[in-house]
Parts: C-alpha cells; sequence; structure tokens
C-alpha cells in the first residue's frame, strides 16, 4: 500500500461542510429522537421502579430469563442499569444506523448518483470524500453521547455514569462508521452497501444476545457474566461497560481500535476501485419476468419482500420470547404484576400480560405499514408511478396493489407473531393448540385498529400528499403515546386515550371480542380509505420534472 | 360537424389548452394536431411545456382548461382504457433499481396489455440491451433503452415519446430512427418531443414549435419554410447598387460584385427579376434549415437572455 499523503485529503474540510450542511436537519432529528426516548424512558422507569424491592423483582425476572438476556445484559439492581438493559441493543442499533447512513449517504450514494463524478473533478484529494462522510459521522457519535448521557442525568442519575451509559451506545455508532466504510467500497449501490452493514449489525447483535444468554447468573439473580461470544461484538463491549455498575471505560477502547482497522482496510479498498464501482460484482438476473410479477401488486410485493421477510423473522423471535416468558409472568406479585394487570384489563396476570404483548405486536406492525404504505409517495416522487400509470393502469389500481400487501402482510405478521408466541407459552402452559388459536384470534382482532393507522397514511398521502410523511410518522406516534401502552402510564384523561385506535382494539384473549369495536374501527377504516380514493383520482401528481 | 370528424381521425387534438401550477401558466391556450400515421415532432426549448402537455395528454395531470382528445377519448375519463392502445417513453427514465432490464419490459408491457414476443427480441438484438443486468448497473442510455424497447416491443396505435434519444450515442439514434420508421410504416402515430433538429427533421412529417406554453408555428417541413427566409448568394457583372433599399431584401451585405441576403419566399420573383438586371454570373439559395427556423422563434428570447446577461 502506498504511503498516503496530505494531497489524498485535499478538499476534505470543503467537503464537510458541505455534509454538515446537507445533514442540518437529518442529524438533529437523530440526536433529538433518540434523547427524547432515552429521556422519556428513563423518566417512566425512575416513577414505576421507585421502590427498591420492585427494582429488584424486575431486575432478577429480565437477568433469569433466558429470552430477556437475549435482548440485554442485566447488571445489577439500578434504574439506569435496568433502563439500559431495556433499551442498550436498540440505542446501539439506532446509533450503528445513523452512523452508517451518514457515511453512505456523503461516499457511495454521492458515487451512485454521479455527484461524487463532478466534486471528484474539482480539486479534491482522492480520499476527501470518504474522510468527510467519516469525520461528520464520527461527529455525530460524539453530539449523540453527550445527549444521551444528559437525558439520563436529568433524571437524576449520577452524571459520569450517564456519560459512559451515552458513550456506550456511541462507540458502537463509532463502529459502524468504520463498517460502512468498507461496505461502501464493496458494493456500487448504497442498498448494498447499508444492507451489508445491516447485516454486519445483526451479527454483532446475534453474537453479543447468545453471549448474554448462554453467560451466567450470579447467586442474587441480578447480575449476568457474558460467555465468550459477547465479545467478539460491538454491541457486547459497550454494554460489558456496565455503566451503573462496575463502570469501566476500558472495552470502549476495543471500539476505537476496531474503527481504526477498518478505516485502514477502507482506504486500502477503496485504492483498489474505479469511482463508481464496487470490489464485488455486479449481480445477473432473470431477462424475464416472472408471471407472479406481472401486475401491480405482485411488482410492489416483489419491491417490498425483503423488508417483510426481514420483519416477520423479527417478529417471529420475539414472539417465542415473550412467550417464553410465561414462565416469569406467573410468578410476578406486587407493583410489577400491577403493571401488567393496569394495562391488560384483567386482574389474571398471565392474561393480562398476553393482552399487552400481543397489542405491543400490533403497535410494531403498525410501523411496519406505515413504513410499507408511504412507498407510495416514493412511487410517486421517484417517478416510477409515471410509468405505471402510462401502461394502463388506474389510480384505484394502483392504490388497491399497495393497499393489497399492505394488509396482507399485517394479517400475516400478527399471525406469525401469535403463533410463535403460542407455541412457547402452551409449552410453559401445558396448552399448545388452546393457546395457539386463542393468541391468533386475539392477534387477527387487533388488524382493524392497525389498519386505522394504515388508512390515516393512505389519506395523508391522497389528500395532503406534500405532508404526507411528517404527518404518517405524526399519527403513528400520536397513536402509540395516547394509547393503552402509555397513555395509562402518563394519566392522559380518557378522551385523549380514546382518539389512538389501539384503546379501543379488543382486549384478547381476557376479555371476551365484541364486534362493535372492531366494525367501529373497520368502518373508519373504510372511511379513510373511500376519502383517499376521492382525491386520489382528481388531484394532479407530483411527478419529478 | 366537422370537429367531430376530426376528433376520430387525428390522434391528437389539443386547443386552447391550459395548465396552471399555483400561480405560473405552464401552458397558454396551446393548440396540437397530430394526424393518424404521422410522425409528430414536438419542438421547443426546456420548460417550454412539451412535458407537461404530454402528461396531460396522458391523464397524469388535468388540463386547467381548453380541449383535449386522444385516440378520440377523453383522457382524464378513459385513463387506462386508451393507455391500452398507446405507448409512452418518459424523458427522465425512473424505474425500479433492484429489477433487471428484462423484468421491467415484461412488466411495462403487460400492464399496458402485452407485447409481441419476436419483436421484443428484435429489439434487445437491436439496441444491444442486455436484460440479465439490473436497472441500478444500467447506464442513462441503456434506462432510455429500456424504455424504448419496452414501448416498441408493444403493438399499440399512438407511441407518445418525450425526448427519448437524449442519452443514446449516434450509432443507437440511428437503430431508433429505423424503429421509428418501421412504426410508421404499419400506420401507427408517434408524438416525438425533442430537442434534437436532425432528428426531428430525419423523421418527421409535421412538427409544432412550442414556445412558453403556445404553439408558435405548426404544419410541415414545406410550410414552415414557406414563411420563413431564403439566404441567397449571388455574384454579378454589375455591381448591385440599389439593392440594398428593395424592401423585399433582408439583412443584405455587398462587396463590391458579391452580395449576400435574405428574402421571404413569396418574393423570391420580384427580387430574381431585379437581379437579372446586373447580369448574374453565379446564384446560389439556400432554404432555411429547422435549425434556423428554430432561431427564429426562439431568436428574440436569446437576445433577451443576453441582455439580462449584460446587466
Amino acid at each position: 500500500m502506498r504511503i498516503l499523503t496530505a494531497a489524498d485529503f485535499t478538499g476534505t474540510r470543503r467537503l464537510t461542510r458541505l455534509a454538515a450542511r446537507r445533514d442540518r436537519y437529518t442529524l438533529p432529528a437523530w440526536w433529538a429522537g433518540l434523547g427524547l426516548f432515552v429521556a422519556g424512558t428513563t423518566a417512566l422507569f425512575v416513577r414505576d421502579l421507585a421502590r427498591y424491592e420492585d427494582l429488584v423483582q424486575e431486575t432478577s425476572l429480565v437477568a433469569t430469563n433466558a429470552g430477556m438476556r437475549l435482548i440485554g445484559l442485566t447488571s445489577g439492581a439500578s434504574v439506569g442499569g435496568y433502563m439500559l438493559h431495556r433499551e442498550y441493543v436498540t440505542l446501539a442499533a439506532l446509533a450503528a444506523l445513523m452512523s452508517t447512513f451518514a457515511v453512505i449517504r456523503h461516499t457511495r450514494q454521492n458515487e451512485e448518483l454521479g455527484r461524487a463524478e463532478m466534486l471528484g473533478s474539482t480539486v479534491v484529494g482522492r480520499y476527501a470524500g470518504l474522510a468527510a462522510g467519516v469525520l461528520i459521522a464520527v461527529a455525530a457519535d460524539v453530539v449523540l453521547t453527550v445527549v444521551l448521557a444528559g437525558a439520563i442525568a436529568v433524571n437524576g442519575q449520577p452524571a459520569e455514569e450517564a456519560l459512559l451509559a451515552g458513550a456506550s451506545v456511541g462507540a458502537v455508532g463509532l463502529v459502524w462508521v468504520g463498517v460502512a466504510a468498507v461496505t461502501c467500497q464493496l458494493s456500487s449501490t448504497t442498498r448494498g452497501a447499508t444492507g451489508i452493514a445491516a447485516g454486519a449489525l445483526g451479527f454483532a447483535f446475534a453474537l453479543s444476545g447468545i453471549g448474554n444468554m448462554i453467560g451466567s447468573v450470579d447467586r442474587a439473580g441480578l447480575t449476568v457474566t457474558s460467555a465468550w461470544p459477547a465479545w467478539l461484538s460491538p454491541i457486547g463491549w459497550g454494554q460489558q461497560t456496565r455503566p451503573f455498575d462496575e463502570a469501566h471505560w476500558w472495552p470502549l477502547l476495543f471500539a476505537v481500535a476496531a474503527l481504526g482497522i477498518l478505516l485502514a482496510i477502507a482506504v486500502a479498498l477503496a485504492a483498489r476501485r474505479d469511482v463508481g464501482r464496487g470490489l464485488w460484482p455486479e449481480r445477473r438476473g432473470r431477462a424475464r419476468a416472472s408471471r407472479a410479477l406481472l401486475s401491480p401488486a405482485g411488482l410492489f410485493w416483489r419491491l417490498q419482500r425483503s423488508a417483510f421477510i426481514g420483519w416477520a423473522v423479527a417478529l417471529t423471535m420475539f414472539g417465542l420470547i415473550f412467550g417464553s416468558l410465561t414462565e416469569q409472568i406467573q410468578g410476578l406479585e406486587g407493583n410489577a404484576k400491577d403493571w401488567w394487570t393496569q394495562t391488560g384489563g384483567t386482574d389474571q396476570v398471565v392474561d393480562a400480560y398476553q393482552v399487552s404483548i400481543i397489542q405491543m405486536a400490533g403497535m410494531f406492525v403498525a410501523i411496519y405499514l406505515v413504513q410499507i404504505l408511504l412507498r407510495m409517495r416514493v412511487d410517486e416522487t421517484g417517478g416510477t408511478l409515471e410509468s405505471v400509470l402510462a401502461s394502463g393502469v388506474t389510480r384505484t389500481r394502483w392504490l388497491w396493489g399497495h393497499l393489497v400487501n399492505a394488509i396482507a402482510g399485517c394479517v400475516v405478521l400478527m399471525v406469525l407473531f401469535a403463533v410463535s408466541m403460542g407455541l412457547t407459552a402452551g409449552q410453559v402452559l401445558g396448552n399448545p393448540a388452546t393457546q395457539v388459536r386463542e393468541l391468533v384470534w386475539a392477534g387477527a382482532v387487533q388488524v382493524p385498529g392497525i389498519l386505522v393507522v394504515g388508512a390515516a397514511v393512505v389519506a395523508a398521502i391522497c389528500l395532503v400528499p406534500r405532508w404526507s410523511v411528517p404527518a404518517s410518522w405524526g399519527v403513528l406516534l400520536t397513536t402509540l403515546v395516547v394509547g393503552p401502552m402509555f397513555g395509562p402510564g402518563l394519566n392522559l384523561p380518557s378522551w385523549v386515550q380514546d382518539l389512538s385506535p389501539f384503546t379501543h382494539s379488543p382486549k384478547a384473549p381476557a376479555v371476551d371480542v365484541t364486534a362493535t369495536p372492531v366494525l367501529a374501527l373497520t368502518a373508519v377504516c373504510l372511511g379513510l380509505a373511500a376519502s383517499a380514493l376521492v382525491a386520489l383520482r382528481r388531484r394532479n401528481l407530483a411527478l419529478p420534472a | 360537424m366537422a370537429r367531430d370528424t376530426a376528433l376520430r381521425i387525428d390522434a391528437v387534438v389539443a386547443s386552447g389548452l391550459v395548465k396552471d401550477f399555483g400561480t405560473t401558466r405552464a401552458l397558454d391556450h396551446l393548440d396540437l394536431v397530430v394526424h393518424t400515421g404521422e410522425v409528430h415532432g414536438f419542438l421547443g426549448p426546456n420548460g417550454a411545456g412539451k412535458t407537461t402537455t404530454i402528461r396531460i395528454l396522458l391523464g397524469l395531470l388535468r388540463a386547467s382548461g381548453g380541449r383535449v382528445a386522444l385516440l378520440g377519448g377523453d383522457p382524464w375519463r378513459e385513463t387506462a382504457a386508451l393507455h391500452r392502445r398507446l405507448a409512452y417513453v418518459p424523458g427522465e427514465v425512473n424505474l425500479w433499481p433492484n429489477l433487471t432490464g428484462g423484468e421491467v419490459i415484461d412488466l411495462l408491457a403487460a400492464l399496458r396489455g402485452g407485447l409481441v414476443q419476436s419483436r421484443r427480441a428484435e429489439l434487445l438484438d437491436r439496441f444491444e440491451l442486455d436484460p440479465t443486468k439490473q436497472i441500478r448497473a444500467y447506464s442513462k442510455g441503456n434506462r432510455q433503452k429500456v424504455a424504448l424497447v419496452a414501448a416498441f416491443a408493444s403493438d399499440v396505435e399512438l407511441y407518445l415519446l418525450d425526448e427519448p434519444t437524449s442519452g443514446l450515442d449516434p450509432l443507437m439514434e440511428t437503430v431508433f430512427q429505423d424503429v421509428v420508421h418501421a412504426v410508421r410504416d404499419r400506420g401507427r402515430t408517434v408524438l416525438l418531443s425533442s430537442h434534437i433538429l436532425s432528428e426531428v427533421e430525419a423523421l418527421c412529417d409535421r412538427v409544432t414549435i412550442i414556445r412558453n406554453g403556445r404553439a408558435a408555428e405548426s404544419g410541415t417541413f414545406a410550410e414552415l419554410r414557406h414563411l420563413t427566409r431564403t439566404t441567397v448568394v449571388v455574384e454579378t457583372a454589375r455591381p448591385p447598387t440599389g439593392l440594398a433599399s428593395m424592401t423585399e431584401v433582408h439583412d443584405p451585405s455587398i462587396d463590391g460584385h458579391r452580395a449576400e441576403f435574405s428574402v421571404d419566399t413569396d418574393d423570391l420573383n420580384t427580387v430574381l427579376e431585379r437581379l437579372v438586371q446586373y447580369d448574374v454570373r453565379s446564384l446560389t439559395s439556400t432554404p432555411p434549415t429547422l435549425e434556423e427556423l428554430f432561431l427564429r422563434h426562439y431568436g428574440d428570447q436569446l437576445e433577451r437572455d443576453t441582455v439580462l446577461e449584460a446587466v
């Protein structure tokens, strides 16, 4: 390898400023979102686990259950520690995605869209683009660290531990700065580069999760010692800092070292490829379309297939874990039991637990639904809609093609979750067939409530297309916050809670399903969808210039 | 009654077409008639309203005013039924990056109502397009070829082509022209919006020149040429004094025995009679090229832009 010179980085400053300018809304949105999320959940746990006995009971519950160990590492009984057990993997994954998107946005995406070519013809060094992407992403992770530390500290947690907790998340972000710098040399497309980085993230999660799962629990049942696979994962390194317990900084050195090594690899790879190309050959595909592709519905299924499969795998896995947790739930006492029975609407804790979990799954599926339906907007502004509508497809058929996929996807995801939860819950309770049957029914009756959110998204796309993206996520967030998961905890007045369709979804399997709410929710869906259809047939399309 | 007959015969009839985007007027009483069986050139600078017109013809945009008929139907109300009888190549080809070219060709043709298999194979071969590559791996020109193959593989009555060759190399441009000729020989209609004047000249029976949302000129080349001036270069035995003062003679430049000027086609006879008095030794007359036609319509716009730049 040739020695790098300063000339290779000429123009880095300018490109970094350009990158900062382009990201002036995106990155602050990430910081604010993650900061508010951490501040909110920490506040929730500070309040709910104010009694030490409750804290100990909850902590030992998640430490002793193998499924819960998969999603987090327990390290003694503390509110901060409990929050990290519940949220650390999510935060680490989001930080990794923030870094990945940032690096790829300023490197591979620039190349794919031809911007890099134009920039490359000006006075910039060979590695200036890469350096700018890396710098902006590293800065984003540093800011994120501070924001998260602040979000934890404002909830009365010790400042130094809070900073370590923030850094343990930021460190995972740093590693993925390096990962993305490498993957954008490998693949010639933005999607490919993001996909490989996301795959690496899944692998890292699996390593740390399995390491924690097969690890050992101390005699008090409060601290888990991870097995060796956890030490191979950047997520594992972050967890091993155990901020609110022993508070080690040294595992973060692994992350910094990994970043350095990955960047060296990225530079070495970049020197071996042409601008616009990847190191991996482009894939060839079919010369003819299969019959299944030849309709709008078939086309949209093909386009969202991989996203659906990802969701299906995740929901099946979570179903199995939450079903197996039934064992620990049966033994709950005190506040922890009250929490479930309050949200579940019954004093039978297992029933109440199943109600809550099924409703929670419904809310996750609603996220999928919003994400999938917003592709209609991308279809329109990205120009692919023009080709479809210019070839004999009516607007109604286009809309229907999207709806069929979205509705079928929701139903299948709910059923997958219910079946997998029923299987493991049935194993604990000794009646798998009954559990599966009851939970599938419970899952199915959630669908109208979920679809109300979907219908609102479709209405936004058709009625207020320009605002559809923020409006859709806004509707989703509102329905979640005022709904049964958080509404009662936030002491919202009942009329506000009633605004969320999830408040009206049947509390099955604990309570018998009545027809009225299901029909009412379905009617709301149909009303929104009909208004959307009328608007869509009348309005101009926002096609690219 | 006459209008009804015209609606049935002509592939496209737009009259007084208006389209407003908010306060911006994109089309300002545009008239456009495309006869069935002709290749019609649709010329105009960027932003003149070509794409907007085509999108109204496709029912993707709704006209703010005026009348428009496509294949005898209303493009806004009978959109899908009409689309089965036409094929469209957009100016900016946006396709699904993770499908292959072959899949996209089959998909678009199937949505339209099918394609002719032998023609699909022939077109892939002639355009030298590899159908197994993913769309994201194609260059701009190759994406355009995908759209062209998808359109021409279907046997439809009308082809709407919006600057279809802007990314093609000269070799592929020739293939494109052959394909359009073949389509016309089968009696199909083509509306070709284009920047490339030589292409329009080689392919089109009639042209409409659009400017600021209005049709500035429409007709066959012969008709358009008739409207404009012929350039004459003449050498005479006696100096052509007094020629410059003739009202029929425009932009004269006289240098001893040699004169160069332009003249309206209708005035050619008058001017020639006078020239004979000077004893003509040689004479060349050049009919206006499409470039000159084009520049004549946009010339004042160019001058205005120049003035603006100077300010």
